[in-house]
Protein backbone atom coordinates (compact mmCIF):
# COMPACT_ATOMS: atom_id res chain seq x y z
CA UNK A 1 0.00 0.00 0.00
CA UNK A 2 1.04 3.54 -1.08
CA UNK A 3 1.73 5.08 2.77
CA UNK A 4 0.93 8.41 1.76
CA UNK A 5 -2.23 7.53 0.87
CA UNK A 6 -4.69 8.47 3.23
CA UNK A 7 -6.90 5.98 5.35
CA UNK A 8 -10.11 5.90 6.38
CA UNK A 9 -10.59 6.49 9.99
CA UNK A 10 -13.58 4.04 11.53
CA UNK A 11 -16.30 5.57 13.56
CA UNK A 12 -16.28 2.76 16.64
CA UNK A 13 -18.08 2.72 20.39
CA UNK A 14 -16.73 1.20 23.00
CA UNK A 15 -18.20 0.46 26.82
CA UNK A 16 -15.05 0.55 29.32
CA UNK A 17 -15.45 0.13 33.02
CA UNK A 18 -19.36 1.07 32.59
CA UNK A 19 -18.72 4.20 30.63
CA UNK A 20 -19.70 4.66 26.95
CA UNK A 21 -16.61 6.26 24.48
CA UNK A 22 -17.10 7.08 20.83
CA UNK A 23 -14.10 7.52 18.70
CA UNK A 24 -13.05 7.85 14.79
CA UNK A 25 -9.96 5.67 14.91
CA UNK A 26 -7.34 4.18 12.40
CA UNK A 27 -7.52 0.92 11.58
CA UNK A 28 -4.61 -0.51 12.13
CA UNK A 29 -5.34 1.09 16.36
CA UNK A 30 -4.42 -1.21 18.88
CA UNK A 31 -7.03 -1.67 21.36
CA UNK A 32 -4.53 -1.01 24.19
CA UNK A 33 -3.90 2.06 22.43
CA UNK A 34 -6.75 3.21 22.45
CA UNK A 35 -7.34 2.56 26.20
CA UNK A 36 -4.04 4.32 27.10
CA UNK A 37 -2.92 7.11 24.37
CA UNK A 38 -6.61 7.87 23.60
CA UNK A 39 -8.59 7.14 26.57
CA UNK A 40 -5.68 8.19 29.15
CA UNK A 41 -6.58 4.88 31.12
CA UNK A 42 -2.73 3.85 31.71
CA UNK A 43 -3.39 1.38 34.31
CA UNK A 44 -3.51 -1.50 31.70
CA UNK A 45 0.44 -2.05 30.43
CA UNK A 46 2.13 -2.85 27.49
CA UNK A 47 4.99 -5.22 28.00
CA UNK A 48 6.26 -7.24 25.15
CA UNK A 49 3.78 -5.85 22.45
CA UNK A 50 4.07 -9.77 21.03
CA UNK A 51 1.15 -11.77 22.64
CA UNK A 52 3.46 -13.20 25.48
CA UNK A 53 3.68 -11.24 28.40
CA UNK A 54 -0.03 -10.70 29.28
CA UNK A 55 0.48 -7.26 30.59
CA UNK A 56 -1.83 -6.08 28.62
CA UNK A 57 -5.13 -8.19 29.37
CA UNK A 58 -7.66 -7.21 30.09
CA UNK A 59 -11.61 -8.45 29.68
CA UNK A 60 -13.45 -8.02 25.96
CA UNK A 61 -17.09 -8.98 26.99
CA UNK A 62 -15.96 -11.08 29.66
CA UNK A 63 -13.19 -12.86 28.09
CA UNK A 64 -9.61 -12.09 28.91
CA UNK A 65 -7.74 -10.87 26.35
CA UNK A 66 -4.28 -9.21 25.19
CA UNK A 67 -5.42 -6.43 23.94
CA UNK A 68 -1.80 -5.81 22.26
CA UNK A 69 -3.39 -8.34 20.15
CA UNK A 70 -6.51 -6.74 19.01
CA UNK A 71 -7.46 -3.92 16.83
CA UNK A 72 -9.91 -1.36 18.46
CA UNK A 73 -12.49 -1.43 15.64
CA UNK A 74 -12.62 -5.46 16.66
CA UNK A 75 -13.86 -4.36 20.18
CA UNK A 76 -16.64 -1.80 18.80
CA UNK A 77 -19.79 -2.27 20.04
CA UNK A 78 -17.86 -4.21 22.89
CA UNK A 79 -17.95 -4.40 26.64
CA UNK A 80 -14.98 -4.10 28.33
CA UNK A 81 -13.10 -4.25 31.44
CA UNK A 82 -9.31 -3.03 32.58
CA UNK A 83 -7.83 -2.85 36.22
CA UNK A 84 -9.58 0.35 36.99
CA UNK A 85 -12.83 -1.64 36.95
CA UNK A 86 -11.61 -3.70 39.44
CA UNK A 87 -11.86 -0.72 42.60
CA UNK A 88 -15.84 0.18 43.41
CA UNK A 89 -16.35 3.47 45.52
CA UNK A 90 -12.65 3.95 46.81
CA UNK A 91 -12.43 0.05 47.69
CA UNK A 92 -9.84 -1.92 46.36
CA UNK A 93 -11.25 -5.39 44.77
CA UNK A 94 -10.50 -8.22 46.84
CA UNK A 95 -8.01 -9.72 44.16
CA UNK A 96 -6.65 -6.27 44.74
CA UNK A 97 -6.35 -6.17 48.53
CA UNK A 98 -4.78 -9.95 48.56
CA UNK A 99 -1.85 -8.91 46.15
CA UNK A 100 -1.16 -5.99 48.41
CA UNK A 101 -1.46 -8.72 51.86
CA UNK A 102 0.53 -11.10 50.51
CA UNK A 103 3.18 -9.11 48.36
CA UNK A 104 1.74 -11.28 44.94
CA UNK A 105 3.92 -8.37 43.14
CA UNK A 106 7.89 -6.28 43.37
CA UNK A 107 8.30 -3.97 40.46
CA UNK A 108 4.32 -4.17 39.77
CA UNK A 109 4.65 -4.29 35.88
CA UNK A 110 2.60 -7.59 35.25
CA UNK A 111 0.15 -6.67 38.27
CA UNK A 112 -2.52 -5.69 35.97
CA UNK A 113 -2.53 -8.06 33.68
CA UNK A 114 -2.16 -10.72 36.81
CA UNK A 115 -5.55 -9.29 38.33
CA UNK A 116 -7.25 -9.25 35.38
CA UNK A 117 -6.39 -12.66 34.57
CA UNK A 118 -7.21 -13.88 37.64
CA UNK A 119 -10.51 -12.08 37.62
CA UNK A 120 -11.45 -13.84 35.04
CA UNK A 121 -10.24 -17.14 36.31
CA UNK A 122 -12.64 -16.34 39.61
CA UNK A 123 -15.53 -15.20 37.66
CA UNK A 124 -16.08 -18.70 35.80
CA UNK A 125 -14.18 -21.27 38.69
CA UNK A 126 -14.90 -18.92 42.88
CA UNK A 127 -12.69 -22.17 44.19
CA UNK A 128 -9.80 -22.96 41.86
CA UNK A 129 -6.92 -25.57 43.33
CA UNK A 130 -3.31 -24.30 42.79
CA UNK A 131 -3.05 -26.59 39.57
CA UNK A 132 -6.12 -24.13 38.15
CA UNK A 133 -4.60 -21.04 39.44
CA UNK A 134 -1.43 -21.48 37.97
CA UNK A 135 -3.32 -22.71 34.81
CA UNK A 136 -5.74 -19.45 34.80
CA UNK A 137 -2.41 -17.15 35.33
CA UNK A 138 -0.35 -18.88 32.63
CA UNK A 139 -0.80 -16.38 29.93
CA UNK A 140 0.82 -13.70 32.46
CA UNK A 141 4.36 -13.91 32.85
CA UNK A 142 6.38 -12.14 35.93
CA UNK A 143 10.17 -11.66 35.62
CA UNK A 144 10.48 -11.06 39.62
CA UNK A 145 8.23 -12.49 41.96
CA UNK A 146 8.78 -16.64 40.66
CA UNK A 147 4.84 -16.67 40.91
CA UNK A 148 4.68 -18.02 44.74
CA UNK A 149 3.33 -14.89 46.21
CA UNK A 150 0.94 -14.18 43.36
CA UNK A 151 -0.17 -17.72 43.52
CA UNK A 152 -1.01 -17.05 47.30
CA UNK A 153 -2.44 -13.79 46.95
CA UNK A 154 -5.05 -15.53 44.02
CA UNK A 155 -6.15 -18.17 47.19
CA UNK A 156 -6.49 -15.44 49.63
CA UNK A 157 -9.23 -13.90 47.09
CA UNK A 158 -10.47 -16.49 46.40
CA UNK A 159 -11.90 -17.74 49.85
CA UNK A 160 -12.55 -14.08 50.60
CA UNK A 161 -14.54 -13.82 47.98
CA UNK A 162 -16.45 -16.63 48.77
CA UNK A 163 -16.80 -15.55 52.19
CA UNK A 164 -18.86 -12.70 51.29
CA UNK B 1 4.27 -1.47 17.40
CA UNK B 2 1.48 -0.46 14.97
CA UNK B 3 0.63 -2.52 11.90
CA UNK B 4 1.64 -1.08 8.83
CA UNK B 5 -1.35 1.05 7.33
CA UNK B 6 -4.35 -1.12 6.11
CA UNK B 7 -8.44 -0.50 5.18
CA UNK B 8 -10.31 -2.17 7.35
CA UNK B 9 -14.02 -3.55 5.86
CA UNK B 10 -16.32 -5.71 8.24
CA UNK B 11 -18.27 -8.40 6.48
CA UNK B 12 -21.51 -9.19 7.25
CA UNK B 13 -21.67 -13.00 5.76
CA UNK B 14 -19.21 -15.62 4.23
CA UNK B 15 -20.67 -14.17 0.61
CA UNK B 16 -19.96 -10.44 1.26
CA UNK B 17 -16.57 -11.60 2.85
CA UNK B 18 -15.70 -13.65 -0.55
CA UNK B 19 -16.48 -10.61 -3.05
CA UNK B 20 -14.81 -8.26 -1.02
CA UNK B 21 -11.70 -10.17 -0.74
CA UNK B 22 -12.34 -11.20 -4.76
CA UNK B 23 -12.90 -7.36 -5.49
CA UNK B 24 -9.61 -6.30 -3.30
CA UNK B 25 -7.39 -8.79 -4.96
CA UNK B 26 -4.10 -10.74 -3.40
CA UNK B 27 -3.02 -8.15 -1.19
CA UNK B 28 -6.17 -8.14 0.97
CA UNK B 29 -6.40 -10.77 4.14
CA UNK B 30 -8.96 -12.39 6.03
CA UNK B 31 -8.94 -11.68 9.55
CA UNK B 32 -10.67 -14.15 12.24
CA UNK B 33 -9.53 -14.02 15.82
CA UNK B 34 -6.05 -12.49 14.81
CA UNK B 35 -3.71 -14.01 16.84
CA UNK B 36 -1.75 -15.71 14.16
CA UNK B 37 -2.10 -12.57 11.88
CA UNK B 38 -2.26 -9.50 14.07
CA UNK B 39 1.39 -10.27 15.43
CA UNK B 40 2.67 -11.15 11.57
CA UNK B 41 1.65 -7.24 11.20
CA UNK B 42 3.03 -5.65 13.71
CA UNK B 43 6.13 -7.25 13.23
CA UNK B 44 5.88 -6.32 9.82
CA UNK B 45 6.05 -9.66 8.96
CA UNK B 46 2.55 -8.73 6.66
CA UNK B 47 1.65 -5.72 5.15
CA UNK B 48 -1.91 -6.45 2.94
CA UNK B 49 -3.63 -3.89 1.92
CA UNK B 50 -6.90 -4.70 3.32
CA UNK B 51 -8.25 -6.56 5.95
CA UNK B 52 -11.78 -8.15 5.72
CA UNK B 53 -12.78 -8.96 9.31
CA UNK B 54 -14.71 -11.92 9.36
CA UNK B 55 -15.38 -11.84 13.26
CA UNK B 56 -19.18 -10.96 13.06
CA UNK B 57 -20.12 -13.37 10.75
CA UNK B 58 -23.09 -15.69 12.58
CA UNK B 59 -22.83 -18.63 10.65
CA UNK B 60 -19.18 -19.27 10.92
CA UNK B 61 -19.08 -20.02 14.99
CA UNK B 62 -21.27 -23.43 14.77
CA UNK B 63 -19.87 -26.64 16.94
CA UNK B 64 -21.90 -29.58 15.99
CA UNK B 65 -22.33 -33.21 16.15
CA UNK B 66 -24.39 -36.05 15.24
CA UNK B 67 -23.91 -39.92 15.46
CA UNK B 68 -22.01 -40.01 12.39
CA UNK B 69 -19.86 -36.73 11.86
CA UNK B 70 -18.31 -33.51 13.69
CA UNK B 71 -18.80 -30.16 12.19
CA UNK B 72 -16.91 -27.31 13.37
CA UNK B 73 -17.31 -23.79 12.22
CA UNK B 74 -14.13 -21.57 10.91
CA UNK B 75 -14.25 -18.90 13.59
CA UNK B 76 -15.20 -21.59 16.91
CA UNK B 77 -12.34 -20.33 19.40
CA UNK B 78 -10.31 -23.00 20.62
CA UNK B 79 -11.74 -21.87 24.15
CA UNK B 80 -15.13 -22.80 22.92
CA UNK B 81 -14.28 -26.28 21.11
CA UNK B 82 -12.71 -26.96 24.85
CA UNK B 83 -15.99 -26.75 26.59
CA UNK B 84 -17.86 -27.45 23.84
CA UNK B 85 -19.52 -31.56 24.51
CA UNK B 86 -17.40 -32.75 21.44
CA UNK B 87 -14.49 -32.35 23.79
CA UNK B 88 -15.85 -34.24 25.70
CA UNK B 89 -16.92 -37.01 23.20
CA UNK B 90 -13.35 -36.65 21.42
CA UNK B 91 -10.71 -36.43 24.20
CA UNK B 92 -7.83 -35.09 22.10
CA UNK B 93 -9.73 -32.40 20.55
CA UNK B 94 -9.67 -30.84 24.18
CA UNK B 95 -5.86 -31.73 24.73
CA UNK B 96 -5.27 -29.60 21.48
CA UNK B 97 -7.90 -26.83 21.88
CA UNK B 98 -6.72 -26.77 25.94
CA UNK B 99 -2.86 -26.43 25.06
CA UNK B 100 -3.29 -23.95 22.87
CA UNK B 101 -1.31 -20.72 24.40
CA UNK B 102 -3.01 -18.97 27.31
CA UNK B 103 -6.50 -18.60 28.06
CA UNK B 104 -6.20 -14.84 26.39
CA UNK B 105 -5.70 -16.40 23.43
CA UNK B 106 -7.89 -19.21 23.45
CA UNK B 107 -10.56 -16.76 23.92
CA UNK B 108 -9.94 -15.55 20.55
CA UNK B 109 -8.08 -17.37 18.33
CA UNK B 110 -10.07 -19.47 16.04
CA UNK B 111 -10.08 -22.90 14.62
CA UNK B 112 -10.49 -21.76 10.98
CA UNK B 113 -7.13 -18.72 11.45
CA UNK B 114 -5.07 -21.69 13.08
CA UNK B 115 -5.43 -23.77 9.38
CA UNK B 116 -5.48 -20.93 7.42
CA UNK B 117 -2.24 -19.49 8.83
CA UNK B 118 -0.13 -22.36 7.56
CA UNK B 119 2.25 -22.56 10.04
CA UNK B 120 3.92 -25.83 10.95
CA UNK B 121 3.49 -24.30 15.02
CA UNK B 122 -0.14 -24.03 15.00
CA UNK B 123 -1.66 -27.51 16.78
CA UNK B 124 -4.97 -28.14 14.86
CA UNK B 125 -3.62 -29.22 11.83
CA UNK B 126 -1.64 -32.20 13.44
CA UNK B 127 -4.57 -32.92 15.39
CA UNK B 128 -7.21 -32.69 12.22
CA UNK B 129 -4.64 -35.19 10.96
CA UNK B 130 -5.30 -37.68 12.92
CA UNK B 131 -9.17 -37.17 12.70
CA UNK B 132 -8.85 -37.63 8.82
CA UNK B 133 -10.61 -34.39 8.48
CA UNK B 134 -11.70 -32.59 5.55
CA UNK B 135 -11.38 -28.30 5.54
CA UNK B 136 -14.67 -26.67 4.64
CA UNK B 137 -14.01 -23.34 1.93
CA UNK B 138 -16.01 -21.23 0.31
CA UNK B 139 -14.39 -18.88 -2.60
CA UNK B 140 -15.94 -17.29 -6.05
CA UNK B 141 -15.79 -20.53 -7.58
CA UNK B 142 -18.36 -21.90 -4.93
CA UNK B 143 -17.77 -24.38 -2.35
CA UNK B 144 -15.34 -27.44 -1.96
CA UNK B 145 -13.92 -29.18 1.32
CA UNK B 146 -10.38 -30.16 0.86
CA UNK B 147 -8.48 -33.56 2.48
CA UNK B 148 -6.56 -32.37 6.03
CA UNK B 149 -3.60 -34.10 3.87
CA UNK B 150 -3.63 -31.99 0.92
CA UNK B 151 -4.40 -28.30 2.83
CA UNK B 152 -1.00 -27.31 3.42
CA UNK B 153 1.19 -27.43 0.76
CA UNK B 154 4.05 -25.24 2.41
CA UNK B 155 5.77 -22.95 4.92
CA UNK B 156 2.99 -21.02 5.66
CA UNK B 157 1.12 -21.88 2.49
CA UNK B 158 -2.11 -23.36 2.27
CA UNK B 159 -4.14 -24.38 -1.24
CA UNK B 160 -6.57 -22.43 -0.64
CA UNK B 161 -7.41 -19.90 -4.12
CA UNK B 162 -7.39 -16.27 -3.91
CA UNK B 163 -10.55 -15.10 -3.05
CA UNK B 164 -11.26 -18.34 -1.06
CA UNK B 165 -11.76 -18.94 2.92
CA UNK B 166 -12.07 -21.78 5.03
CA UNK B 167 -15.76 -21.95 6.37
CA UNK B 168 -15.29 -24.63 8.85
CA UNK B 169 -14.07 -28.68 9.26
CA UNK B 170 -15.59 -31.93 9.35
CA UNK B 171 -14.36 -35.11 10.67
CA UNK B 172 -16.20 -38.55 10.91
CA UNK B 173 -17.18 -39.51 14.61
CA UNK B 174 -14.43 -42.07 15.28
CA UNK B 175 -15.39 -45.96 15.76
CA UNK B 176 -16.13 -47.10 19.55
CA UNK B 177 -13.15 -49.21 19.92
CA UNK B 178 -11.18 -46.13 18.69
CA UNK B 179 -9.61 -43.14 20.85
CA UNK B 180 -6.77 -40.69 20.55
CA UNK B 181 -4.40 -38.27 22.50
CA UNK B 182 -2.37 -34.80 21.55
CA UNK B 183 0.37 -34.26 23.59
CA UNK B 184 3.07 -31.69 23.16
CA UNK B 185 5.44 -29.56 25.07
CA UNK B 186 6.37 -25.79 25.10
CA UNK B 187 8.40 -23.89 27.23
CA UNK B 188 5.53 -21.63 28.59
CA UNK B 189 2.19 -21.48 28.51
CA UNK B 190 2.34 -18.94 25.57
CA UNK B 191 5.06 -20.31 23.80
CA UNK B 192 4.72 -22.12 20.38
CA UNK B 193 5.36 -25.80 21.10
CA UNK B 194 9.02 -27.65 20.84
CA UNK B 195 6.91 -30.28 19.60
CA UNK B 196 3.94 -31.93 19.71
CA UNK B 197 2.54 -35.68 18.67
CA UNK B 198 -0.92 -36.59 17.89
CA UNK B 199 -2.14 -40.43 17.73
CA UNK B 200 -5.62 -41.90 17.13
CA UNK B 201 -5.91 -45.82 17.33
CA UNK B 202 -8.01 -48.37 17.21
CA UNK B 203 -7.45 -51.64 19.37
CA UNK B 204 -9.17 -54.92 18.47
CA UNK B 205 -8.27 -58.47 20.77
CA UNK B 206 -7.11 -56.06 23.52
CA UNK B 207 -3.79 -55.08 22.63
CA UNK B 208 -3.78 -55.28 18.41
CA UNK B 209 -3.62 -51.91 17.11
CA UNK B 210 -6.09 -52.28 14.00
CA UNK B 211 -5.47 -48.93 12.68
CA UNK B 212 -3.44 -45.80 13.30
CA UNK B 213 -3.12 -42.37 12.42
CA UNK B 214 0.14 -40.32 13.84
CA UNK B 215 0.78 -36.38 12.90
CA UNK B 216 3.47 -34.34 14.34
CA UNK B 217 3.87 -30.85 14.63
CA UNK B 218 6.72 -27.69 15.15
CA UNK B 219 9.25 -30.60 13.93
CA UNK B 220 9.29 -29.63 9.81
CA UNK B 221 7.83 -26.76 7.58
CA UNK B 222 4.31 -28.44 7.58
CA UNK B 223 3.08 -30.44 10.15
CA UNK B 224 4.14 -34.07 9.40
CA UNK B 225 2.09 -37.24 8.51
CA UNK B 226 3.94 -40.04 9.91
CA UNK B 227 3.10 -43.04 8.50
CA UNK B 228 6.54 -44.72 8.61
CA UNK B 229 5.59 -44.61 12.59
CA UNK B 230 2.15 -45.70 12.01
CA UNK B 231 3.36 -48.69 9.40
CA UNK B 232 5.32 -49.69 12.95
CA UNK B 233 1.95 -50.36 14.49
CA UNK B 234 -0.61 -50.87 12.26
CA UNK B 235 -2.04 -54.81 12.17
CA UNK B 236 0.37 -55.61 14.86
CA UNK B 237 0.29 -56.22 18.97
CA UNK B 238 0.73 -52.75 21.06
CA UNK B 239 4.33 -54.00 22.82
CA UNK B 240 6.88 -51.97 24.35
CA UNK B 241 9.08 -52.96 21.30
CA UNK B 242 6.50 -51.90 18.63
CA UNK B 243 5.55 -48.78 20.24
CA UNK B 244 9.65 -47.87 20.35
CA UNK B 245 9.99 -48.76 16.83
CA UNK B 246 6.87 -46.74 15.77
CA UNK B 247 8.30 -43.60 17.66
CA UNK B 248 11.83 -44.00 16.19
CA UNK B 249 10.10 -43.92 12.78
CA UNK B 250 8.17 -41.19 14.12
CA UNK B 251 11.39 -39.25 14.98
CA UNK B 252 12.81 -40.09 11.63
CA UNK B 253 10.11 -38.58 9.74
CA UNK B 254 11.01 -35.03 11.76
CA UNK B 255 13.25 -32.45 9.83
CA UNK B 256 13.10 -29.69 12.96
CA UNK B 257 14.92 -26.25 12.75
CA UNK B 258 17.30 -24.83 14.60
CA UNK B 259 15.56 -22.15 16.88
CA UNK B 260 14.87 -20.37 19.86
CA UNK B 261 12.64 -23.32 21.09
CA UNK B 262 15.95 -26.16 20.31
CA UNK B 263 18.44 -27.59 18.26
CA UNK B 264 17.28 -30.48 16.45
CA UNK B 265 18.57 -33.09 18.83
CA UNK B 266 16.98 -31.39 21.43
CA UNK B 267 13.18 -31.52 19.56
CA UNK B 268 13.93 -35.19 18.62
CA UNK B 269 14.48 -36.37 21.55
CA UNK B 270 11.60 -34.35 23.03
CA UNK B 271 9.17 -36.15 19.90
CA UNK B 272 10.16 -39.46 20.28
CA UNK B 273 9.47 -38.68 24.22
CA UNK B 274 5.94 -37.49 23.08
CA UNK B 275 5.01 -39.91 20.71
CA UNK B 276 5.35 -42.68 23.43
CA UNK B 277 3.20 -40.84 25.22
CA UNK B 278 0.47 -39.99 23.04
CA UNK B 279 -0.20 -43.95 22.44
CA UNK B 280 -0.07 -44.57 26.01
CA UNK B 281 -2.95 -42.35 26.90
CA UNK B 282 -4.57 -42.81 23.12
CA UNK B 283 -4.65 -46.87 24.35
CA UNK B 284 -5.54 -46.33 27.74
CA UNK B 285 -8.64 -44.08 26.58
CA UNK B 286 -9.43 -46.86 23.95
CA UNK B 287 -9.66 -49.05 27.12
CA UNK B 288 -12.31 -46.57 28.37
CA UNK B 289 -9.87 -44.76 31.20
CA UNK B 290 -11.09 -41.01 31.45
CA UNK B 291 -7.27 -39.80 30.96
CA UNK B 292 -6.54 -35.94 31.40
CA UNK B 293 -3.62 -34.54 29.89
CA UNK B 294 -2.78 -31.31 27.74
CA UNK B 295 0.36 -29.65 26.58
CA UNK B 296 3.53 -29.49 29.18
CA UNK B 297 5.36 -26.47 30.13
CA UNK B 298 7.38 -26.08 33.24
Amino acid sequence: MNTTEIIELISIEVTINGQRYQREVEPRLLLVQLIRDELGLTGTHIGCDTTYCGACTILLNGDPVKSCTVLAVQADQGDVMTVEGLEQNGELHPLQEAFSEHHGLQCGYCTPGMLMSSYALLSSNPAPNRKEIRKGVAGNLCRCTGYHNILNAVDAAAEKMRGK
Amino acid sequence: MYPAPFRYHRAGSVDEAISLLSELGDEAKPLAGGQTLLVWMKLRFDQPSDLVDLGRIPELSYIEHDDAEVRIGALATHRRIASSPIADIIPSVRDCANGIADHQVRSRGTIGGSLAAGDPSCDWPPLLHTLDAEVLCKGPGGERSIDINDFIEDLYATTLQEGEIVTGIRFKRPAANSAGAYVGFKRCAPAYPTATAGVQLALADGDICEDVRIALGSVGLTPIHATGAEAELRGKALSEENIQKAAEAAVAAADPVDDQRGSPDFKRAVLGVLVRRAIGIAVRRCNGESVENSHEYY
